[in-house]
């Protein structure tokens, strides 16, 4: 009997997780930098979740909620005030609270300080910070004790309370950002010193950084918070997605994160053989997958072109046929996940009859091959560019090519390296008539950078910018600065319903479907809930659990 | 001998300073630039942040004016930052070289091993049993590509037998980084055992048709000794070549097995600089392969020199 028990007990024991209090995590690429302001990357992103936390953060709901601060400041509760500004314009006050308990892992509180710091840094034009607005638009910072400040902005904008920074270690860095401030991004202890426990708070810190390959985190004494489930997380770098899959079968990793995880295809095909062994989540939102058009060249420019483009397209068929359905047909530029997405927009179902008529209203008539032409005989050609090599993409170029011909547009592949797509072709408009590539989501982006005229990249600009379509709309700017400015959520719904509508009608680009992260997990893990955008599942690493 | 090293070194040092030049000119007419792939992974970054980070990174400076202070500062030993891993460019490719001869050394020893005792052997019986095994075994060798055996490798030994690690670098301990490097190791060699085998073979025969081969027989040499001492000197000059021209292909022949064994090998480092468009690495990178080119080159006229006393370096 002793010995039945005994084997009995052996066996249970060799049920569970080889080991249940560490945690491998595979992921497919590794942060250029461990500095979460020079460059931050989906692949910081994934890291910086578990030993930071933002001032605030948008939530799995698409709620933004506070992060590091301990409310969220609105005009509601008093810890945002509006107030005039010494040019006459009206800028905004706004109290944050840091939490109490937050301390670097050196024992070193996280104070007003550190805002003031990072937002020395932030705003410094040498300093290499990548995206410099937020901190440009703060006019200056009130300490009001060490764990508050009052950040006076120069603008009232609906996300005033939205401040997604993290903070940097002003008792580390700030020696190093001083003796030199051009010099720092390359001497910031995030990349010089980065197992300093000084640069982290959150829940984890990093114990072991192996550059290329491996981040080894550890449980962060002085985190404040609920207790995370694991002792060790070790965040493993895999660039092929391949080998990625023959990792987590042979265990050298638990899970994949769907944030730098598997392709579609290969998630589909993992689902089919090995679905019953794992958890395999599916969840759309992060990249809108769409084409850009070229709006200064030939026939796309004609609006009426365009939406026939659109309607000539089986988005939903494409969906399921080749992605499982996983990949919901974008209706809008909004991803469905946020609360901003219309309902009553111009809309495009699969309608080549509608598509025909299109054509030919815009004086596209079918030539003798099937292939249309206009009065000056010119054929109805496409040009389309996309990333080379992307199996998924050059697969969505070969239906549509299908589908188009059947209305009677040719279609042309003019596809390129990904690093001569993104640079010059796309800032430079050299793209033909359309590009196919994605964008990342984000809460309530109102795509200013995308949408607004003055973004249009040109030579006089030196080609910064990102309109790469050319899209100039009077109309659209307007709808943008309103939004922006109006602070009534409700009064801000229709507001962006019709920066929506003018999209959808306008067409700058073809939105085609979200693209879906695929998760798959151990089946002992649980809790992890995926978000949809640039917020990491990690944010939330103490709410991870494993069975018992 | 000295003044022959003296002037192959002094031209190999003018060939890279030459390389130098070509290479940054190169690297800097691709297009795209370090901040198009900031923008491509950030849609809220203003042009006027676009504008600033080209001028703070140097990029709208003139493409020479921008060789001429990294030449300045490499001269002083500052061969510059790498973007992509936020290090010196020369620690990086310092790791990455230990790495990638740690999976190369014995993999050319392990392809050589085989290679030269079983092209001696196939060469001593034409057409023999052993001679149409070698042949299978280097068509098998040339035709499987790499990427496919990693992957069959991987399946059968990390997933199905779990026998050993699918890469990396093991669970830290000496043994775990030891069977880390038996999977790509084995595809390594298995890869370039073909090339190896067939030149030794080829040679080999050709060897073994000579008349001092049939004088030696006559003389009533031993086979053992005929091939060890007569064959296999003559038949090793084609492999010395072969091998010394392997030895630039250190810093990108690795480049499939480094990506899918997870290794951060050169292959696999230069690859990533130049899609991450991190100028400093790449062209240190490239600039370390011509020179490892060049000395490839150089130890296989010595070694010939060696090897053929008929040869002299003048």
């Amino acid at each position: 009997m002793a010995r039945l028990l005994l084997t009995l007990g052996l066996l249970l024991l060799a049920a569970l997780p080889a080991s249940a209090r560490d945690l491998k995590i595979g992921v497919s690429q590794y942060p250029t930098t461990l500095n979460p302001l020079t460059d931050p990357s989906v692949a910081l992103s994934v890291i910086d979740g578990m030993i930071r936390r933002p001032v605030t953060l948008y939530d799995a709901d698409w709620n933004l909620v506070c992060g590091l601060c301990v409310t969220l400041p609105t005009l509601e509760n008093g810890l945002a005030v509006r107030e005039a500004l010494p040019d006459g314009k009206e800028g905004i006050a706004i109290t944050y609270q840091i939490q109490p308990g937050a301390t670097w892992g050196d024992g070193v509180p996280v104070s007003s300080d550190d805002f003031l710091f990072t937002w020395e840094v932030g705003r410094h034009p040498l300093s290499g910070v990548v995206s410099g607005e937020s901190f440009r638009r703060i006019l200056s910072i009130d300490v009001i004790d060490p764990k508050t400040v009052v950040l006076h902005v120069d603008r009232v904008t609906f996300d005033y309370n939205a401040f997604g920074t993290e903070l940097l270690p002003a008792h580390v860095e700030k020696p190093i950002f001083d003796a030199d401030p051009s010099g720092w991004r390359s001497r910031t202890a995030f990349d010089a010193d980065p197992t300093n426990p000084g640069l982290n708070f959150g829940p984890y810190r990093i114990v072991k950084v192996t550059p290329g390959s491996e981040v080894v985190l550890e449980r962060n004494p002085t985190w404040y918070g609920k207790a995370p489930a694991f002792d060790r997380i070790r965040v493993i770098t895999v660039s092929s997605t391949a080998t990625l899959e023959a990792n987590l079968l042979s265990g050298a990793i638990d899970m994949i994160a769907g944030e730098l995880g598997l392709q579609i295809d290969q998630a589909l095909a993992f689902e089919k053989r090995h679905g019953s062994d794992y958890q395999v989540i599916f969840a759309a939102g992060l990249f809108y997958e769409h084409m850009d058009v070229n709006m200064t060249r030939g026939a796309v420019a004609d609006r009426r072109v365009r939406q026939a483009l659109l309607f000539a397209i089986d988005r939903q068929a494409l969906s399921d046929r080749l992605f499982g359905g996983k990949q919901p047909v974008a209706t809008s530029p909004v991803s469905p996940l946020d609360h901003n997405l219309a309902s009553d927009l111009p809309a495009y179902p699969y309608d080549p009859a509608q598509a025909t008529t299109l054509l030919t209203d815009a004086g596209w008539t079918p030539g003798s091959d099937g292939i249309r032409v206009n009065a000056a005989g010119q054929r109805l050609t496409m040009s389309m560019t996309t990333t080379a090599g992307d199996r998924t993409r050059e697969l969505v170029q070969q239906v549509l090519q299908a589908q188009w011909k059947a209305v009677g547009i040719e279609m042309r592949i003019d596809n390129q390296p990904a690093r001569v797509l993104f640079g010059a072709t796309l800032r430079e408009r050299t793209y033909g008539d359309l590009a196919l590539f994605g964008w990342i989501a984000a809460p309530e982006s109102t795509q200013r950078t995308l949408l607004y005229s003055e973004e249009i990249p040109t030579a006089a600009n030196g080609w910064s910018g990102q309109n790469f379509t050319g899209y100039a709309n009077p109309a659209m700017d307007q709808v943008i600065d309103a939004i922006e400015r109006e602070l009534d959520p409700a009064k801000r719904q229709p507001l962006w319903a019709e920066m929506q509508r003018l999209y959808m009608t306008d067409l700058p680009a073809l939105p085609l479907y979200w693209r879906a992260n695929t998760y798959v997990l151990p089946k002992w893990l649980h809790g992890l809930r995926p978000t949809g955008h640039l917020g990491p599942t990690t944010l939330w690493i103490e709410d991870w659990t494993v069975d018992p | 001998m000295l003044a022959y090293l003296v002037r192959r070194l002094t031209g190999s040092l003018l060939v890279l300073a030459l390389m130098s030049l070509v290479v940054f000119l190169l690297i800097g007419l691709m297009p795209g630039d370090p901040v198009d792939l900031m923008i491509a992974g950030n849609p809220g970054l203003t042009a006027a942040d676009a504008t600033r980070l080209r001028a703070l990174y140097g990029l709208d400076q003139p493409l020479f004016d921008r060789y001429l202070a990294w030449a300045g500062q490499a001269l002083s030993g500052d061969f510059g930052w790498s973007r992509s891993f936020s290090r010196p460019a020369l620690e990086i490719l310092g790791g990455a070289l230990l790495q990638t001869l740690q999976l190369l050394i014995p993999a050319l020893l392990l392809a050589l091993g085989m290679a030269v005792p079983l092209g001696l052997l196939a060469a001593a019986r034409p057409r023999g049993l052993l001679d149409r095994l070698a042949e299978g075994l280097a068509i098998l060798s040339l035709s499987v590509p790499t990427f496919w055996l990693a992957l069959l490798l991987i399946y059968l030994f990390a997933v199905e037998l779990r026998w050993l690690p699918a890469g990396g670098s093991g669970d830290g301990s000496t043994f775990g980084g030891l069977t880390a490097l038996v999977l790509p190791v084995a595809t390594l060699a298995i890869g370039s055992l073909g090339h190896f085998l067939r030149f030794m073979r080829a040679a080999a025969g050709e060897a073994m048709t000579q008349d001092w081969v049939r004088t030696a027989r006559a003389k009533g040499v031993t086979r053992q000794r005929l091939l060890s001492r007569h064959v296999l000197p003559a038949a090793s000059l084609p492999l010395v070549t072969l091998v010394g021209l392997s030895v630039g292909g250190l810093f990108s022949g690795a480049l499939v097995t480094e990506i899918l064994f997870r290794q951060l090998g050169v292959g696999r480092v230069l690859y990533d600089a130049i899609q991450g468009n991190d100028y400093n690495l790449a062209l240190v990178g490239l600039l370390l392969a011509t020179a490892a080119t060049l000395l490839g080159n150089l130890l296989a006229d010595l070694a010939y020199a060696r090897l053929d006393p008929r040869i002299k370096l003048t």
